[in-house]
């Protein structure tokens, strides 16, 4: 199981190719909106793809809200639960 | 996607809200590429796809763009500002004429009534390099 800094790092990292942030993804602070930082909603969806070919999981349906992916530290969370146990 | 606005006005009878979206073509066709069907079923209903899949090449493109700007709109028109991830919940339907229309599923559907909304009317268009959709969403008037 990756550990947290490592995930942190794999999303910085997917963030900076995918979200089009108007700051960069690897200095963000992990509680930061990444809406306000310039996320639109196509952008999430790209997001949302990579992290699942990245750590070979599949977001549920209930997990697919705005808030799950609104920073660094709620796409941490979602990740870490999804991942668990392996 | 790249600009949207939503404005309201009364009538007597109702408020109509509109929402505009706007979509670099280019940048649905990379998500296309680069995540092959993946994306497609995450944000498109199984109508909306096989309509977009009977076009090849740019038209491909364009016609799922114009619809991501549609879903957009709709979300702006009813002036939701959650939108992001029910994307099935918004569906472009298509009537034997050609004439294109949106059509509102749960989760999305109830919020919709609840608002008040009465009806969603559509409007779509693409050029080769960009995509757009305004929605006009009626409104019962408070009381």
């Amino acid at each position: 199981m990756p550990t947290p800094e490592q995930i942190t790092t794999d999303i910085r990292n997917i963030l900076k190719e995918h979200a089009r942030l108007a700051v960069d993804a690897l200095t963000l602070a992990d509680d930061a909106d990444l809406y306000q930082a310039g996320m639109t909603s196509h952008a999430s969806v790209n997001l949302m793809l990579a992290l699942e070919d990245k750590f070979e999981v599949e977001f549920p349906e209930r997990m697919l809200r705005r808030r799950a992916f609104e920073n660094i530290a709620s796409i941490r969370s979602a990740i870490q639960e999804l991942t668990e146990g392996r | 996607m790249l600009s949207g606005a939503a404005v309201s006005v009364s009538t007597a009878q109702a408020t109509l809200s509109v929402g505009l979206d706007l979509v670099e073509v280019a940048r649905i066709a990379d998500s296309l590429a680069r995540f092959g069907a993946r994306f497609a079923e995450r944000v498109y209903t199984q109508a909306e796809i096989a309509y977009c899949e009977t076009a090849s090449g740019p038209e491909r493109s364009r016609r799922y763009a114009a619809r991501f700007a549609a879903k957009e709109a709709a979300w702006k028109a009813l002036g939701l500002d959650d939108r992001g991830h029910a994307w099935h919940a918004v569906e472009v339907v298509r009537d034997a004429g050609g004439r294109c229309a949106i059509a509102l599923h749960e989760p999305l559907a109830g919020r919709a009534a609840a608002l008040g909304a009465r009806s969603l009317s559509l409007s779509l268009t693409h050029e080769a390099d960009y995509a757009a959709a305004v929605v006009l969403a009626a409104r019962e008037m408070s009381p």
